[in-house]
């Protein structure tokens, strides 16, 4: 299966390429599916040490609200996605210092309370962060261009498949690593790691930070693809829909995450369109369905076809 | 001399009063959560729903025409009932029941995507537009409340009404479940699950009650949260990160730490919002910060013994 992945994700990049061309308008929800899909990739990491953050939509607001602050002294994308990366990934280790003493329930509501601190703050602080009517993102550039109109989304484009296939590529060599298979024993008995001489903090600090830095990057392409960003990005239903996406495409392969993001953006997109108010129903059912029918996720479904394959 | 009591002193009273009535709403609900996350071990983030709907049934079966005046109150209790009643077994049998031996990450998305139902299934029934309906607290008229020297007039509703029916919810609930068998009962199988069923007791029972229990609280609290407050979408996700927060604080598992608790944070938070408004939705989560932090198993909770 891990030999087969490369293959696949090529395979799908191809295929978000083809769509992208022939039906631009579906341009801008794959190109925001992808930077969900990074996000979702960081929750991945925590999901290997059993932990679920309900809190993450913290770190992608932190990277969107970097480049709303920083587009107009510094508005290229090739600066402000690093910085955001930056100041995402910098946090994260602040926060996770102390958070990985936590396991489980507090753990996640842990990462819940901050988010949720973060997102009052950017709602009441109007002054600075002009509260819950958000800040427009000044126009950018990249590489020193002027970015406009139909340019401007393939470039957000391409940047989110570069980035999504950076990380896709580190999270695959991480889990299997040393600090990476650890997260396993996290998940099943952490004093066993610990007898071995394994900081279980450490372990779990690396991915926590790694996912931080995800989430970061994540928040900056949305920022800089929707122009506007507002403290909903910290609320704690955003951070949610994250876990939701993992769980969706399924927590077996690193390419689960972004099967999950398209997957929960086309339903998003075309449940809003065919049932305008319950939208968010359409979609609880759908992760029910997923849950109780297919567990191990869009992956797990499409693995379980490769495998057929194989053996007939 | 001009103190700084003398200046804001009315303001601090209204502030506790206040903090008083919301920490009462705030125990109701978060006892709930925690009741049902110390037996199924599920922390439901649907909870927040069971107070959005049984706030909404109540101001719309209050709003029925014909009723007495008298009848505000009692409605609001039938309508909690009525609410958790319903929902509480439909969940626990329909979708509960298949997922209490699966990861706690996946119950806690079971949950969540039941949310996701709930707020658009209350947003297609109540619409969008603010509901409210405070016939009971115009009925039960306002008292003054002697403070520092001066009076306050404060609704009886908020003053005696709800502090009181937490409290009855405090003592009956403790009384319920040290002091007779069916509570007793439910205690074993929060402490082992394993060790309570070899002994004969139908857990499926216990949960199947227990997250009723949990529902009908939830909506109690919503319905009574009803007349004091306009109603719109959302405040079920509120109200149940303030729970969350409210039970992590506290520890899981505890009943009295969780109004003690309860108390804390609705203080702090009406303390905030008569003086520093900016801060009033971050106080919750900086006391559970900061209790966590010196009290990984918040403030009652016992520490538990790690495994090898």
């Amino acid at each position: 299966m891990r030999r087969a992945e490369p293959w696949l994700a090529l395979a799908g990049a191809a295929a978000l390429v083809v769509v992208a061309v022939a039906a631009p308008w579906l341009r801008f929800i794959l190109t925001l599916a992808l930077a969900k899909g990074i996000a979702v990739l960081g929750i991945l990491l925590l999901l290997r040490a059993g932990q679920v953050s309900f809190g993450h939509a913290m770190y992608a607001a932190i990277g969107a609200y970097v480049v709303a602050f920083a587009a107009p002294s510094m508005g290229d994308v090739l600066v402000l996605l690093p910085l955001a990366m930056l100041a995402a990934g910098v946090v994260g280790l602040v926060i996770g210092v102390f958070i990985t003493r936590y396991r489980e329930i507090f753990f996640s509501m842990l990462n819940l309370a901050l988010s949720m601190v973060l997102y009052s703050l950017l709602e009441k602080f109007y002054a600075i962060t002009k509260g819950s009517d958000g800040i427009r993102v000044a126009p950018l550039r990249i590489a020193g261009m002027a970015m406009d109109g139909p340019m401007a989304a393939w470039v957000m484009f391409a940047t989110a498949m570069v980035v999504a296939a950076m990380f896709w590529w580190v999270a695959r060599r991480y889990l299997v690593s040393p600090m990476g298979e650890a997260l396993a024993g996290i998940k099943t008995r952490e004093t066993r790691l610990e007898f071995m001489g394994v900081s279980a903090r450490g372990v779990l600090l690396v991915a926590y930070v790694l996912s931080a830095l995800m989430a970061g990057a994540a928040g900056a392409i949305i920022a800089m693809t929707t122009r506007h960003v507002t403290p909903l990005l910290a609320y704690w239903t955003s951070s949610g829909e994250l876990v939701f996406i993992a769980i969706l495409g399924g927590a077996g392969g690193v390419l689960g995450p972004f099967l999950g993001a398209v997957t929960y953006e086309l339903i998003r997109v075309y449940a809003a369109a065919a049932f305008a108010d319950i939208w968010q129903m359409a979609l609880g059912l759908a992760l029910l369905g997923v849950i109780l029918f297919a567990p191990g996720g869009v992956w797990g479904v499409i693995a379980g076809l490769l495998r057929r394959a194989r053996v007939t | 001399m001009i103190t700084w009591f003398d200046e804001n002193g009315l303001l601090l009273g209204l502030a506790l009063l206040d903090g008083l009535a919301y920490a009462a709403l705030v125990f109701m609900v978060s006892v709930g959560l925690n009741l049902v996350f110390g037996v199924l071990r599920v922390l439901n983030v649907a909870h927040g729903s069971f107070y959005a709907i049984g706030a909404y049934a109540a101001a719309s079966l209050g709003g029925v025409a014909g009723l007495p005046l008298w009848a505000c109150l009692p409605v609001l209790l039938a309508a909690a009932v009525l609410v958790g009643l319903v929902l509480g077994p439909v969940i626990e049998r329909g979708l509960l029941r298949r997922i209490y031996g699966e990861e706690p990450v996946i119950q806690l998305l079971v949950t969540f995507a039941l949310f996701m139902v709930l707020e658009d299934a209350q947003k297609l029934i109540w619409g969008v537009q603010p509901v409210s309906n405070d016939v009971a607290v115009r009925w039960l008229g306002t008292v003054d409340v002697p403070f520092a020297g001066d009076v306050i007039p404060f609704t009886a509703y908020q003053l005696f009404l709800l502090p009181g029916v937490a409290v009855a919810t405090l003592v009956g609930l403790a009384w319920f479940l040290r002091r007779t068998l069916t509570g007793r009962v439910i205690v074993a199988v929060t402490v082992d699950r394993e060790a309570a069923t070899a002994m004969g007791i139908d857990a499926k029972k216990v949960f199947l009650l227990t997250f009723t229990a949990g529902a009908v609280l939830a909506a109690l609290g919503g319905a009574l949260a009803s007349p004091t407050t306009s109603l719109v979408p959302g405040i079920g996700a509120q109200t149940i990160v303030l729970s969350f927060a409210v039970i992590a604080t506290a520890g899981l598992g505890q009943i009295e730490g969780a109004a003690l608790t309860a108390l804390l944070i609705g203080l702090g938070r009406s303390v905030a919002v008569y003086f520093a408004p900016e801060l009033e939705v971050v106080v919750p989560y900086l006391i559970m910060v900061a209790v966590l932090l010196v009290r990984p198993q918040g403030l009652f909770g016992a520490a538990e013994a790690r495994r090898v």
